[in-house]
Protein backbone atom coordinates (compact mmCIF):
# COMPACT_ATOMS: atom_id res chain seq x y z
CA UNK A 1 0.00 0.00 0.00
CA UNK A 2 1.35 3.14 -1.32
CA UNK A 3 0.41 6.11 0.93
CA UNK A 4 0.36 10.42 1.09
CA UNK A 5 0.66 11.21 4.86
CA UNK A 6 -0.13 14.88 6.02
CA UNK A 7 1.22 14.88 9.57
CA UNK A 8 0.83 17.99 12.14
CA UNK A 9 5.05 18.90 12.75
CA UNK A 10 5.37 20.99 15.57
CA UNK A 11 9.18 21.40 17.56
CA UNK A 12 7.32 22.65 21.11
CA UNK A 13 4.70 24.04 22.79
CA UNK A 14 6.11 27.60 22.09
CA UNK A 15 6.11 27.38 18.39
CA UNK A 16 3.72 27.58 15.52
CA UNK A 17 2.80 23.74 13.54
CA UNK A 18 2.09 23.05 10.38
CA UNK A 19 1.26 19.58 8.09
CA UNK A 20 4.05 18.21 6.22
CA UNK A 21 3.50 15.44 3.71
CA UNK A 22 5.53 12.24 3.85
CA UNK A 23 5.27 9.79 0.72
CA UNK A 24 5.32 5.64 2.39
CA UNK A 25 5.41 2.84 0.47
CA UNK A 26 5.50 -0.84 1.26
CA UNK A 27 1.99 -0.71 4.23
CA UNK A 28 0.93 -4.28 4.97
CA UNK A 29 -3.20 -4.09 5.47
CA UNK A 30 -2.10 -6.58 8.89
CA UNK A 31 0.15 -3.72 9.85
CA UNK A 32 -1.40 -1.14 12.74
CA UNK A 33 -1.63 2.29 12.35
CA UNK A 34 1.31 2.51 15.03
CA UNK A 35 3.63 0.19 13.37
CA UNK A 36 3.21 2.45 10.07
CA UNK A 37 4.38 5.43 11.77
CA UNK A 38 7.20 3.76 13.18
CA UNK A 39 7.66 2.35 9.90
CA UNK A 40 7.53 6.22 9.00
CA UNK A 41 10.04 6.94 11.79
CA UNK A 42 12.54 4.01 10.75
CA UNK A 43 13.10 5.98 7.32
CA UNK A 44 13.09 9.58 8.41
CA UNK A 45 15.55 8.62 10.97
CA UNK A 46 17.63 6.59 8.36
CA UNK A 47 17.23 9.53 6.33
CA UNK A 48 18.78 12.06 9.30
CA UNK A 49 15.52 13.37 9.90
CA UNK A 50 13.73 13.96 12.94
CA UNK A 51 10.89 11.35 13.66
CA UNK A 52 7.76 12.13 14.38
CA UNK A 53 6.95 12.18 18.04
CA UNK A 54 4.01 10.77 19.13
CA UNK A 55 2.26 8.84 22.06
CA UNK A 56 1.96 4.92 22.69
CA UNK A 57 2.71 2.68 25.53
CA UNK A 58 0.47 -1.19 25.70
CA UNK A 59 -0.79 -1.13 21.68
CA UNK A 60 -3.46 -3.68 23.01
CA UNK A 61 -5.91 -1.08 23.56
CA UNK A 62 -6.13 -0.34 27.52
CA UNK A 63 -3.93 2.04 29.00
CA UNK A 64 -5.43 5.06 27.11
CA UNK A 65 -2.35 6.83 25.77
CA UNK A 66 -2.02 7.08 21.96
CA UNK A 67 -4.16 9.57 20.93
CA UNK A 68 -4.44 10.99 17.02
CA UNK A 69 -6.89 12.78 15.24
CA UNK A 70 -6.84 10.64 11.84
CA UNK A 71 -8.83 11.64 8.82
CA UNK A 72 -11.01 14.27 11.02
CA UNK A 73 -11.92 11.71 13.92
CA UNK A 74 -10.27 10.70 17.16
CA UNK A 75 -8.54 7.52 16.55
CA UNK A 76 -9.89 7.56 13.01
CA UNK A 77 -12.39 5.92 11.06
CA UNK A 78 -13.10 2.71 12.79
CA UNK A 79 -14.75 2.04 16.05
CA UNK A 80 -14.35 1.27 19.38
CA UNK A 81 -11.28 1.08 19.28
CA UNK A 82 -7.96 3.18 20.08
CA UNK A 83 -5.48 4.18 17.07
CA UNK A 84 -3.13 1.41 18.28
CA UNK A 85 -5.78 -1.00 17.36
CA UNK A 86 -6.38 0.81 14.09
CA UNK A 87 -5.53 -1.56 10.88
CA UNK A 88 -4.09 -0.20 7.58
CA UNK A 89 -6.89 -2.28 6.07
CA UNK A 90 -8.90 0.70 6.55
CA UNK A 91 -7.39 2.47 4.08
CA UNK A 92 -6.73 2.47 0.51
CA UNK A 93 -3.67 2.33 -1.87
CA UNK A 94 -3.12 5.56 -2.63
CA UNK A 95 -5.05 7.43 -0.36
CA UNK A 96 -4.09 10.25 1.67
CA UNK A 97 -4.24 10.43 5.23
CA UNK A 98 -4.55 13.75 7.92
CA UNK A 99 -3.03 12.99 10.94
CA UNK A 100 -3.35 15.99 13.86
CA UNK A 101 -3.04 15.93 17.60
CA UNK A 102 -6.08 15.71 20.02
CA UNK A 103 -6.78 19.44 20.22
CA UNK A 104 -7.84 21.41 22.96
CA UNK A 105 -7.01 24.47 25.01
CA UNK A 106 -6.75 21.68 28.46
CA UNK A 107 -4.85 19.59 25.83
CA UNK A 108 -1.88 21.62 24.54
CA UNK A 109 0.44 20.51 21.89
CA UNK A 110 4.04 19.39 23.52
CA UNK A 111 5.58 18.59 20.53
CA UNK A 112 4.73 17.06 17.09
CA UNK A 113 1.41 15.16 18.12
CA UNK A 114 1.95 14.37 21.89
CA UNK A 115 -0.11 16.51 23.89
CA UNK A 116 -0.09 17.02 27.80
CA UNK A 117 -3.30 15.47 29.45
CA UNK A 118 -2.59 15.96 32.61
CA UNK A 119 -5.69 17.90 32.96
CA UNK A 120 -7.47 14.57 33.18
CA UNK A 121 -5.23 13.37 36.20
CA UNK A 122 -6.05 16.51 38.12
CA UNK A 123 -9.48 16.39 37.84
CA UNK A 124 -9.34 12.82 39.12
CA UNK A 125 -6.79 13.68 41.73
CA UNK A 126 -9.63 16.31 42.82
CA UNK A 127 -11.96 13.72 43.51
CA UNK A 128 -11.86 10.30 41.20
CA UNK A 129 -11.19 7.88 44.06
CA UNK A 130 -12.61 6.21 47.58
CA UNK A 131 -10.81 6.99 50.92
CA UNK A 132 -10.37 3.57 52.56
CA UNK A 133 -8.45 3.49 55.70
CA UNK A 134 -5.49 1.10 54.94
CA UNK A 135 -4.06 0.52 58.53
CA UNK A 136 -4.67 -2.85 58.51
CA UNK A 137 -8.23 -3.62 59.17
CA UNK A 138 -9.65 -2.77 55.39
CA UNK A 139 -13.27 -4.23 54.58
CA UNK A 140 -12.81 -6.21 51.28
CA UNK A 141 -15.23 -4.87 48.77
CA UNK A 142 -16.68 -8.62 48.06
CA UNK A 143 -17.59 -7.42 51.11
CA UNK A 144 -20.89 -5.29 50.61
CA UNK A 145 -23.42 -6.57 48.56
CA UNK A 146 -23.80 -4.95 45.20
CA UNK A 147 -27.06 -5.10 42.98
CA UNK A 148 -26.31 -6.90 39.61
CA UNK A 149 -27.33 -3.78 37.42
CA UNK A 150 -25.74 -1.38 39.00
CA UNK A 151 -22.43 -2.93 39.42
CA UNK A 152 -22.43 -3.79 35.75
CA UNK A 153 -23.26 -0.26 34.49
CA UNK A 154 -20.32 0.86 36.86
CA UNK A 155 -17.83 -1.89 35.78
CA UNK A 156 -18.81 -0.23 32.11
CA UNK A 157 -18.56 3.48 33.39
CA UNK A 158 -14.52 2.18 34.69
CA UNK A 159 -13.56 0.74 31.37
CA UNK A 160 -12.73 4.33 30.64
CA UNK A 161 -9.13 4.72 29.77
CA UNK A 162 -9.11 8.45 30.03
CA UNK A 163 -7.70 8.70 26.48
CA UNK A 164 -9.35 11.79 25.55
CA UNK A 165 -11.04 10.68 22.71
CA UNK A 166 -14.14 12.10 23.87
CA UNK A 167 -12.59 16.03 24.30
CA UNK A 168 -11.09 15.87 20.42
CA UNK A 169 -13.92 14.38 19.43
CA UNK A 170 -16.58 17.23 20.64
CA UNK A 171 -16.74 20.27 18.70
CA UNK A 172 -17.28 21.84 22.57
CA UNK A 173 -13.77 20.35 23.64
CA UNK A 174 -15.76 19.67 26.71
CA UNK A 175 -15.01 16.48 29.01
CA UNK A 176 -18.06 15.72 30.61
CA UNK A 177 -18.02 12.15 29.01
CA UNK A 178 -14.71 11.49 30.85
CA UNK A 179 -15.89 13.12 34.34
CA UNK A 180 -19.28 11.43 33.88
CA UNK A 181 -17.46 8.00 33.78
CA UNK A 182 -15.47 9.03 36.47
CA UNK A 183 -17.90 10.32 38.73
CA UNK A 184 -20.56 6.98 37.64
CA UNK A 185 -18.55 4.47 38.74
CA UNK A 186 -18.04 5.86 42.26
CA UNK A 187 -21.72 6.81 42.30
CA UNK A 188 -23.21 3.65 41.36
CA UNK A 189 -21.54 1.51 44.32
CA UNK A 190 -22.13 2.01 48.13
CA UNK A 191 -18.07 2.60 48.87
CA UNK A 192 -18.59 5.94 46.72
CA UNK A 193 -21.88 7.19 48.19
CA UNK A 194 -19.62 8.73 51.49
CA UNK A 195 -17.69 11.10 49.05
CA UNK A 196 -20.49 11.30 46.25
CA UNK A 197 -21.54 14.84 47.16
CA UNK A 198 -17.80 16.30 47.44
CA UNK A 199 -16.51 14.21 44.95
CA UNK A 200 -18.78 15.63 42.02
CA UNK A 201 -18.49 18.96 42.69
CA UNK A 202 -14.50 19.14 43.09
CA UNK A 203 -14.02 17.16 40.02
CA UNK A 204 -16.53 19.23 38.16
CA UNK A 205 -14.89 22.54 39.47
CA UNK A 206 -11.58 21.19 38.40
CA UNK A 207 -12.98 20.97 34.79
CA UNK A 208 -14.00 24.17 34.48
CA UNK A 209 -10.81 25.67 35.55
CA UNK A 210 -8.97 23.44 33.22
CA UNK A 211 -10.65 25.35 30.41
CA UNK A 212 -13.15 22.10 29.08
CA UNK A 213 -16.06 23.66 26.60
CA UNK A 214 -19.38 23.45 28.09
CA UNK A 215 -20.98 19.94 26.17
CA UNK A 216 -24.46 20.40 23.89
CA UNK A 217 -25.16 17.03 23.96
CA UNK A 218 -24.15 16.39 20.61
CA UNK A 219 -22.98 12.33 20.87
CA UNK A 220 -19.49 12.81 19.40
CA UNK A 221 -17.88 11.76 22.34
CA UNK A 222 -20.14 8.83 22.51
CA UNK A 223 -19.73 7.38 18.90
CA UNK A 224 -15.52 8.34 19.18
CA UNK A 225 -15.05 6.52 22.57
CA UNK A 226 -12.80 3.58 22.23
CA UNK A 227 -14.85 2.04 24.99
CA UNK A 228 -18.49 2.82 24.22
CA UNK A 229 -18.94 4.73 27.28
CA UNK A 230 -21.93 6.03 26.67
CA UNK A 231 -23.93 9.54 27.18
CA UNK A 232 -25.88 8.38 30.16
CA UNK A 233 -22.43 9.17 32.25
CA UNK A 234 -22.88 12.61 31.22
CA UNK A 235 -27.12 12.56 32.51
CA UNK A 236 -25.81 11.10 35.74
CA UNK A 237 -23.15 13.59 36.25
CA UNK A 238 -25.58 15.99 35.73
CA UNK A 239 -27.96 14.82 38.27
CA UNK A 240 -25.38 14.31 40.74
CA UNK A 241 -24.23 17.73 40.59
CA UNK A 242 -27.69 19.28 40.85
CA UNK A 243 -28.30 16.86 43.90
CA UNK A 244 -24.79 18.06 45.30
CA UNK A 245 -25.59 21.72 44.54
CA UNK A 246 -28.80 21.62 46.64
CA UNK A 247 -26.95 19.72 49.09
CA UNK A 248 -23.95 22.08 49.48
CA UNK B 1 -26.06 26.21 45.74
CA UNK B 2 -24.59 29.33 45.28
CA UNK B 3 -22.83 29.81 42.06
CA UNK B 4 -24.76 27.01 40.38
CA UNK B 5 -24.74 29.73 37.37
CA UNK B 6 -20.70 29.91 37.23
CA UNK B 7 -20.70 25.79 36.58
CA UNK B 8 -20.42 24.43 33.23
CA UNK B 9 -23.65 22.35 34.49
CA UNK B 10 -25.23 24.70 36.11
CA UNK B 11 -25.51 26.71 32.92
CA UNK B 12 -26.02 23.79 31.09
CA UNK B 13 -28.83 23.12 33.17
CA UNK B 14 -30.84 27.02 33.38
CA UNK B 15 -30.24 26.82 29.23
CA UNK B 16 -32.10 23.41 29.18
CA UNK B 17 -34.73 25.05 31.45
CA UNK B 18 -35.05 27.89 29.58
CA UNK B 19 -35.27 25.58 26.24
CA UNK B 20 -38.65 23.36 28.06
CA UNK B 21 -40.13 27.21 28.69
CA UNK B 22 -40.23 28.85 25.23
CA UNK B 23 -41.04 24.61 23.69
CA UNK B 24 -44.11 25.04 25.80
CA UNK B 25 -44.83 28.65 25.06
CA UNK B 26 -44.40 27.67 21.36
CA UNK B 27 -47.24 25.23 21.67
CA UNK B 28 -49.82 27.65 23.28
CA UNK B 29 -48.90 30.34 20.30
CA UNK B 30 -49.92 27.75 17.64
CA UNK B 31 -52.80 26.32 19.04
CA UNK B 32 -53.75 30.10 19.17
CA UNK B 33 -52.61 30.79 15.57
CA UNK B 34 -54.02 27.96 14.26
CA UNK B 35 -57.33 28.54 15.29
CA UNK B 36 -57.31 31.09 12.82
CA UNK B 37 -57.39 28.67 10.42
CA UNK B 38 -60.50 27.65 11.37
CA UNK B 39 -62.64 30.30 12.98
CA UNK B 40 -61.63 34.19 12.33
CA UNK B 41 -64.06 34.45 15.38
CA UNK B 42 -62.88 32.20 17.72
CA UNK B 43 -59.10 33.57 17.24
CA UNK B 44 -60.02 36.82 17.72
CA UNK B 45 -61.67 36.10 21.14
CA UNK B 46 -58.68 34.18 21.56
CA UNK B 47 -56.41 37.16 20.63
CA UNK B 48 -58.35 39.52 22.67
CA UNK B 49 -57.96 37.47 25.71
CA UNK B 50 -54.34 36.66 25.57
CA UNK B 51 -53.71 40.48 24.83
CA UNK B 52 -55.76 41.62 27.58
CA UNK B 53 -56.00 39.48 30.49
CA UNK B 54 -53.46 41.38 33.37
CA UNK B 55 -51.74 37.96 34.09
CA UNK B 56 -50.65 37.02 30.79
CA UNK B 57 -49.95 40.41 30.15
CA UNK B 58 -48.29 41.74 33.13
CA UNK B 59 -46.61 37.96 34.34
CA UNK B 60 -46.58 36.04 31.55
CA UNK B 61 -45.29 38.19 28.83
CA UNK B 62 -42.40 39.20 30.95
CA UNK B 63 -41.07 36.28 31.80
CA UNK B 64 -41.12 35.02 28.62
CA UNK B 65 -39.36 37.81 26.95
CA UNK B 66 -36.61 37.42 29.79
CA UNK B 67 -36.81 33.66 28.61
CA UNK B 68 -35.98 34.70 25.41
CA UNK B 69 -33.14 36.57 26.29
CA UNK B 70 -31.59 34.63 29.00
CA UNK B 71 -31.96 31.73 26.38
CA UNK B 72 -30.05 33.93 23.71
CA UNK B 73 -26.97 35.18 26.46
CA UNK B 74 -26.61 32.07 28.07
CA UNK B 75 -26.24 30.37 24.67
CA UNK B 76 -23.53 33.28 23.55
CA UNK B 77 -21.86 32.91 27.08
CA UNK B 78 -21.71 28.81 26.33
CA UNK B 79 -20.81 29.19 22.99
CA UNK B 80 -17.65 32.05 23.76
CA UNK B 81 -15.97 29.54 26.47
CA UNK B 82 -16.75 26.69 23.45
CA UNK B 83 -14.81 28.64 21.21
CA UNK B 84 -12.07 29.17 23.62
CA UNK B 85 -12.01 25.30 24.00
CA UNK B 86 -10.38 24.80 21.54
CA UNK B 87 -8.56 28.03 19.75
CA UNK B 88 -6.49 26.14 16.84
CA UNK B 89 -9.17 24.42 14.69
CA UNK B 90 -8.35 20.93 13.13
CA UNK B 91 -6.99 21.06 9.56
CA UNK B 92 -9.42 18.40 8.42
CA UNK B 93 -12.61 17.28 11.06
CA UNK B 94 -15.04 14.98 10.02
CA UNK B 95 -18.01 16.05 11.72
CA UNK B 96 -20.60 14.43 10.06
CA UNK B 97 -19.08 10.73 11.17
CA UNK B 98 -20.34 11.32 14.93
CA UNK B 99 -22.96 13.98 15.16
CA UNK B 100 -25.82 15.53 13.34
CA UNK B 101 -24.98 19.09 11.38
CA UNK B 102 -28.24 20.81 13.99
CA UNK B 103 -26.01 19.70 17.28
CA UNK B 104 -22.94 21.25 15.88
CA UNK B 105 -24.78 24.61 14.62
CA UNK B 106 -27.48 25.71 17.07
CA UNK B 107 -25.90 28.53 18.03
CA UNK B 108 -26.00 29.84 14.29
CA UNK B 109 -29.78 28.37 13.74
CA UNK B 110 -30.86 30.20 17.01
CA UNK B 111 -29.19 33.49 15.60
CA UNK B 112 -31.57 32.78 12.74
CA UNK B 113 -34.50 32.60 15.11
CA UNK B 114 -33.18 35.59 16.71
CA UNK B 115 -33.10 37.86 13.78
CA UNK B 116 -36.26 36.24 12.76
CA UNK B 117 -37.77 37.36 16.36
CA UNK B 118 -36.72 40.95 15.59
CA UNK B 119 -38.87 41.10 12.13
CA UNK B 120 -42.16 39.43 14.69
CA UNK B 121 -41.78 41.79 17.12
CA UNK B 122 -41.28 44.59 14.44
CA UNK B 123 -44.80 42.79 12.83
CA UNK B 124 -47.05 42.14 15.69
CA UNK B 125 -45.53 42.62 19.06
CA UNK B 126 -44.63 46.76 18.69
CA UNK B 127 -48.09 47.48 16.85
CA UNK B 128 -49.84 45.80 19.65
CA UNK B 129 -47.98 47.53 22.17
CA UNK B 130 -48.05 50.98 20.65
CA UNK B 131 -51.87 50.48 20.36
CA UNK B 132 -53.00 49.30 23.85
CA UNK B 133 -50.42 51.04 26.27
CA UNK B 134 -49.35 54.54 24.44
CA UNK B 135 -52.38 54.72 22.68
CA UNK B 136 -54.25 53.82 25.60
CA UNK B 137 -56.85 51.70 23.37
CA UNK B 138 -57.54 48.02 24.84
CA UNK B 139 -60.85 47.74 23.43
CA UNK B 140 -58.84 45.37 20.05
CA UNK B 141 -61.90 47.16 18.15
CA UNK B 142 -61.79 48.80 14.70
CA UNK B 143 -65.24 50.06 13.23
CA UNK B 144 -66.93 48.00 15.87
CA UNK B 145 -65.10 44.30 14.99
CA UNK B 146 -62.42 42.51 16.19
CA UNK B 147 -59.11 43.92 14.63
CA UNK B 148 -56.91 40.64 15.34
CA UNK B 149 -58.02 38.63 12.45
CA UNK B 150 -57.79 41.32 10.14
CA UNK B 151 -54.26 42.43 10.70
CA UNK B 152 -53.21 38.88 10.75
CA UNK B 153 -54.18 38.42 7.52
CA UNK B 154 -52.69 41.43 6.41
CA UNK B 155 -49.30 41.01 7.08
CA UNK B 156 -49.04 37.72 4.66
CA UNK B 157 -50.14 39.75 1.72
CA UNK B 158 -46.35 40.25 1.25
CA UNK B 159 -45.20 37.60 -0.65
CA UNK B 160 -40.86 38.30 0.60
CA UNK B 161 -42.55 38.44 4.49
CA UNK B 162 -43.94 35.04 4.35
CA UNK B 163 -41.02 33.84 2.61
CA UNK B 164 -39.52 34.93 5.12
CA UNK B 165 -41.52 33.52 7.98
CA UNK B 166 -41.01 30.29 6.34
CA UNK B 167 -37.37 30.16 6.04
CA UNK B 168 -37.36 31.03 9.73
CA UNK B 169 -39.59 28.04 10.43
CA UNK B 170 -37.29 25.71 8.64
CA UNK B 171 -34.49 26.91 11.47
CA UNK B 172 -36.73 26.75 13.94
CA UNK B 173 -37.27 22.97 12.98
CA UNK B 174 -33.52 22.38 12.87
CA UNK B 175 -32.76 23.88 16.00
CA UNK B 176 -35.34 22.20 17.76
CA UNK B 177 -34.56 18.85 16.13
CA UNK B 178 -31.51 18.75 18.30
CA UNK B 179 -32.38 21.41 21.12
CA UNK B 180 -35.62 18.93 22.09
CA UNK B 181 -34.17 15.96 23.44
CA UNK B 182 -31.16 17.65 24.79
CA UNK B 183 -32.69 19.48 26.84
CA UNK B 184 -33.60 17.10 28.68
CA UNK B 185 -30.33 15.14 28.52
CA UNK B 186 -29.05 18.33 30.00
CA UNK B 187 -31.26 17.95 32.89
CA UNK B 188 -30.30 14.18 33.36
CA UNK B 189 -33.32 12.76 31.93
CA UNK B 190 -31.30 9.47 29.91
CA UNK B 191 -33.27 6.31 30.56
CA UNK B 192 -35.73 3.63 29.11
CA UNK B 193 -38.31 6.29 28.11
CA UNK B 194 -35.36 8.42 26.07
CA UNK B 195 -35.66 6.58 22.82
CA UNK B 196 -39.19 7.13 22.82
CA UNK B 197 -38.84 10.94 23.56
CA UNK B 198 -36.32 11.52 20.97
CA UNK B 199 -39.04 10.13 18.74
CA UNK B 200 -41.85 12.47 19.95
CA UNK B 201 -38.75 15.46 19.85
CA UNK B 202 -38.84 14.82 16.23
CA UNK B 203 -42.34 15.07 15.27
CA UNK B 204 -42.35 18.03 17.74
CA UNK B 205 -39.49 20.10 15.68
CA UNK B 206 -41.24 18.95 12.83
CA UNK B 207 -44.86 19.16 13.38
CA UNK B 208 -44.77 22.53 15.07
CA UNK B 209 -42.69 24.89 12.67
CA UNK B 210 -44.49 23.08 9.48
CA UNK B 211 -47.66 24.04 10.88
CA UNK B 212 -46.72 27.90 11.25
CA UNK B 213 -45.48 27.27 7.77
CA UNK B 214 -49.06 26.43 6.80
CA UNK B 215 -50.64 28.79 8.68
CA UNK B 216 -48.75 31.85 7.11
CA UNK B 217 -49.11 30.20 3.45
CA UNK B 218 -53.01 29.65 4.40
CA UNK B 219 -53.25 33.41 5.20
CA UNK B 220 -51.22 34.35 2.16
CA UNK B 221 -52.89 32.11 -0.10
CA UNK B 222 -56.82 33.55 1.30
CA UNK B 223 -56.45 37.27 1.55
Amino acid sequence: MKLTLKIWRQKNADTKGKLVDYQIDGIEGDMSFLEMLDVLNEQLINKGEEPVAFDHDCREGICGTCSLYINGEAHGPDRLITTCQLHMRMFNDGDTIHIEPFRATAFPVIKDLVVDRTSFDRIQHAGGFISVNTSGNTIDANAIPVNKHDADTAFESATCIGCGACVASCVNSSAMLFVGAKVSQFALLPQGKIEATERVLNMVKQMDEEGFGNCTNTGACEVECPKGISLENIARLNREYLAASLKG
Amino acid sequence: MSGILNSSIGRKFAMALSAFFLMIFLVQHFAINILSVFSADTFNEASHFMGTFWVVQYIFQPILILGVIFHFVMGMILEIRNRNARKIAYVKNNGNANSTWMSRNMIWTGGVILLFLGLHFYDFWLPEINTKFIEGDMSGMINGEYRYYEELQHKFVDVWRVALYCLAFVFLALHLLHGFSSAFQSVGANNKYTRGLRGFGKAYAIIIPLGFIFIALYHHFNY
